[in-house]
């Protein structure tokens, strides 16, 4: 058996150790939220965190994230209000929406990171996140207004 | 007896002339032989200077050092290296202060702390990392003699003295560029033979090759 400490939740599974842990996120627990792309840490559609993180989950073992504190998009806000999720809607960022999951838990860490990011902090973040519809114009676009949002919000609080 | 007193001085201050010379002599052609030879910071250990044998060793050395498993990751950017042709990683991850990665492109986003399974996966080690932003360590374009000369230089080796650098062969990392997942080419000879060539050229004198 497994602890795992998922958005502030605790599970426990039955399940191997090498199993990757994107399918323990979907197929066991049943957050659906993360997406399986490619399999082999080439695209960043199943980006979760891991202690703060953006790490690829379809390559990540179950017993690396034992114990460790693990957030997923499902986790990201209580109510989908996350600067990210603000911005992503306002923008109209996605178009299928398939790698959207992906790309928004990779621009959490950028934001986290570098509050005010540059076009070039963007650049080198999020180069790991594919997008087949293209949107990439529009991620940008949404990360900036994110960065706005947040430093808006955190002069409100 | 003035006379013999002014002659033994002047013999006196002729020989002490000669000292100064012969000894800003010495001093000069000791600076320039050192070119070829290690900055070394030798923590007790036993060289037994042979510059023939240490220059052949170290071809031996300079084989794997540049070999795709060994360059990849001590590239003249701050980009990895990825393949077997040494091209830049896909997705282009930086570097970082560390040599970790940087925001959501960290290493062990990626690279996990064992090989992944399978064809085109990540490979693995709990240690991944690239050499920090402030000591490079470049491999990528460097000429044998170059090469050996930053080995062995404290200033561009990780502070490494002569014996750290012989405990380095058996580094996790280095060791991690013989087992590199499925698919990928190991360097061209044994870890045994690497080392053993890499302990000689540290023995016989770590000498730079000519070229």
């Amino acid at each position: 058996m497994t602890s795992l400490k998922i958005n502030q939740k605790t599970y426990t599974v039955d399940a191997d150790p090498n199993m990757p842990l994107l399918w323990v996120i979907r197929d066991i627990i049943g957050l659906t939220g993360t997406k399986y792309g490619c399999g082999v840490a080439q695209c960043g559609a199943c980006v979760i965190h891991l202690n703060g993180e953006a790490v690829r989950s379809c390559v990540t073992k179950l017993s690396r994230a034992e114990n460790q504190e693990i957030t997923t998009i499902e986790g990201l806000s209580n109510d989908n209000n996350h600067p990210l999720q603000v911005a992503w809607n306002e923008a109209n960022v996605p178009q299928c929406g398939y790698c959207h999951s992906g790309q928004i838990m990779s621009a959490a860490v950028l934001l986290k990171e570098k509050p005010k990011p540059t076009d070039q902090d963007i650049d080198d973040a999020m180069a790991g996140n594919i997008c087949r519809c293209g949107t990439y114009p529009r991620i940008r676009k949404a990360i900036h207004l994110a960065a706005e949002l947040q430093e808006k919000k955190g002069s409100a609080s | 007896m003035k006379s013999t007193i002014n002659s033994a001085m002047k013999r006196y201050k002729s020989l002490v002339v000669m000292f100064i010379i012969l000894c800003t002599a010495g001093i000069m052609a000791f600076t320039l032989n050192k070119e070829s030879e290690p900055k070394m910071q030798n923590a007790g250990l036993v060289v037994k200077k042979d510059s023939v044998a240490s220059v052949k060793a170290f071809a031996s050395v300079y084989r794997v050092l540049m070999s795709p498993r060994c360059m990849n990751c001590h590239p003249a950017g701050d980009i990895p290296l990825q393949g077997d042709d040494s091209h830049l990683h896909t997705m282009f991850p930086k570097r970082g202060a560390e040599g970790k990665g940087v925001l959501a492109m960290k290493c062990a986003n990626c690279h996990q702390p064992e090989n992944t399974p399978g064809l085109h996966t990540p490979p693995g080690n709990p240690n991944w990392h690239l050499p920090p932003a402030d000591m490079k360590m470049v491999f990528e374009g460097k000429t044998a003699r170059k090469l050996a000369i930053q080995m062995v230089d404290p200033d561009q080796n990780g502070h490494k003295n002569m014996e750290q650098l012989i405990a380095h062969a058996d580094d996790g990392l280095v060791l991690a560029g013989w087992d590199m997942g499925e698919g990928r080419s190991k360097p061209p000879m044994s870890h045994a033979a690497f080392k053993k060539a890499w302990i000689t050229w540290i023995k016989t004198g770590a000498y730079a090759p000519k070229k």
